[in-house]
């Protein structure tokens, strides 16, 4: 068990734009929310995967690129203060007996909330796995997708594939204590920060890394731990010792735990009403790309407008004594305090 | 016009192209195993063909957003194209193609 328990009217799994926009909505009618993310950093798809690509269909932005829309709905949002936690995947959501929900993470803090908005879009961002027969046996003993402790590497003889920042990165931190390190990638073209790339190169001059230009076709090893990496190469084939492999190939979207927590699904989407956008278990709503309901379209657009409707439905649960009165953030005084403007 | 499409389990699908389409558009309408995640964007690398080499030239040449792309999957070959980068054209007919193991949902 931990002991980081935190208490909260709303957690927000996800911080892409519709989780982002959620914030705004429930903080209009004072809820206060935590909002987690599996990335290191807010914007869902828009960050991850189109962060420099124009979107021409947000309603007033004739055209606005994925972080800039980010970087707007965290401006929007400053004023309510939600705190944030990245690099966690929420692993369980369970309702307890008081009505209240238990949200675990993989980092293993525990979260308790009155309201569960889930906006975990196309699923949770995960490292691409390469095509490589058998490497699942290999995971986590001896091939990672990330470096969460050096020490793993101490004395090992690393290979590292790929040609962009991560590779890059952990080949220049991890050759000081890695026994040996190749680093692989399929061509000689690099797309990482140049200085990196240059630090690479002098490396393999001085003789203290390999590089080869080539992919991993096979692994050989037992129990977990490879002893073999079999590269393809346009030479030839190849096979070099090797104890530790990381393959850095980016991200790719999952459905992730989400399809444990017991909700009724549609072909792995959440089914929600369109009234509330409430799921099968009443104080957990879904909205963005994560949901499904009849007519649904997977657009920015959909998303804001269910949080809007989820918010309301959140502050009945929240606060059921509470009457809500609907207010425009152009007239209410009241509104604009809360969004520091009046 | 058609185009010829081997799944990852070594099946051959003869589909109908669609002039102005994209070859992953057409694949996946068909609903073969490819999961296309970022819908044509030119992002995610997970719409990956081998061009069958008569047609190689034909399809035209990678851009340097495709090339980098290709970085991110683990079993490309020289015929290697994103088939969402591919339009469908009348000179395209009866192109053939195989989806890669890493386009697989
Ligand atoms: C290339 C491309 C172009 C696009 N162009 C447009 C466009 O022009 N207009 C438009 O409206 N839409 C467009 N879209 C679609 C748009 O990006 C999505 O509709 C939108 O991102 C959905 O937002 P979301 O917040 O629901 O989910 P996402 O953006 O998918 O964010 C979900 C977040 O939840 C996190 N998450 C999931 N599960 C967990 C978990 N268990 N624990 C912790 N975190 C979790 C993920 O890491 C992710 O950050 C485009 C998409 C792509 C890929
Ligand atoms: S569908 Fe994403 S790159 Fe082709």
């Amino acid at each position: 068990m931990s002991g980081n328990e935190i208490v909260t009217d709303v957690v927000v799994i996800g911080g892409g734009p519709v989780g982002l926009f959620s914030v705004f909505e429930l903080g209009l009618l004072d809820l206060k929310c935590h909002v987690i993310d599996i990335l290191d950093r807010p914007g869902g798809q828009c960050a991850e995967l189109y962060p420099e690509k124009p979107i021409y269909d947000i309603p007033g932005f004739p055209v606005v690129t994925g972080q800039e829309l980010t970087d707007n709905l965290l401006k929007q949002i400053a004023p309510f203060n939600a705190e944030f936690h990245y690099n966690r995947m929420v692993n369980s959501v369970e309702k307890q007996a008081d009505g209240t929900f238990r949200l675990v993470t993989d980092a293993d803090e525990t979260f308790i909330a009155k309201v569960v908005v889930i906006a975990a879009g196309g699923g949770s961002f995960q490292p691409k796995r390469p095509p490589v027969e058998g490497i699942e046996a290999f995971e986590g003993k001896s091939v990672y997708y990330a470096v969460r402790k050096m020490d793993d590497f101490r004395d090992q003889d690393v290979v590292i594939v790929g040609g962009g920042d991560s590779a890059l990165d952990w080949t220049l931190n991890l050759q000081p204590i890695a026994r040996s390190l190749t680093l692989v990638h399929r061509r000689d073209a690099f797309k990482a920060a140049p200085a990196s790339v240059n630090r690479m190169k002098e490396l393999v001059m001085e003789g203290k890394i390999n590089f080869l230009l080539g992919q991993v076709s096979k692994l050989d090893g037992e129990n977990g731990q490879i002893n073999h990496v079999h590269l393809t190469m346009d030479a030839g084939d190849l096979s070099i010792p090797a104890t530790r492999l990381l393959p850095f190939f980016g991200l790719t979207m999952k459905l992730g735990p989400v399809a444990d927590w017991g909700l009724d699904l549609n072909d792995n989407l959440i089914v929600v009403d369109t009234e509330k956008f409430e799921t099968s278990v009443p104080g957990i709503f879904a909205i963005g790309d994560i949901n499904h309901y009849p007519g649904k379209l997977k657009l920015i657009l959909s998303g804001f407008h269910e949080a809007a409707l989820m918010a309301q439905a959140a502050k009945k649960i929240v606060s059921p004594d509470e009457r809500v009165i609907f207010q425009y953030t152009t007239s209410s005084t009241k509104l604009q305090k809360k969004l520091g403007v009046a | 016009m058609k185009i010829h499409v081997t799944d990852q389990a070594g099946v051959e699908h003869e589909l109908e192209g669609l002039e102005g389409w994209r070859v992953m558009e057409v694949i996946r309408d068909w609903g073969l195993n490819i999961k296309a995640e970022c819908g044509g964007a030119c992002s995610c690398a997970t719409c990956h063909v081998y061009v069958a080499p008569e047609w190689f030239d034909k399809v035209g040449a990678r851009s340097d957003d495709e090339e980098d792309l290709l970085d991110t999957v683990g079993d490309v070959k020289p015929t290697s194209r994103l088939s969402c980068q591919i339009l469908m054209s009348d000179e395209l007919d009866g192109l053939k193609v195989t989806l890669a193991a890493s386009a697989a949902q």
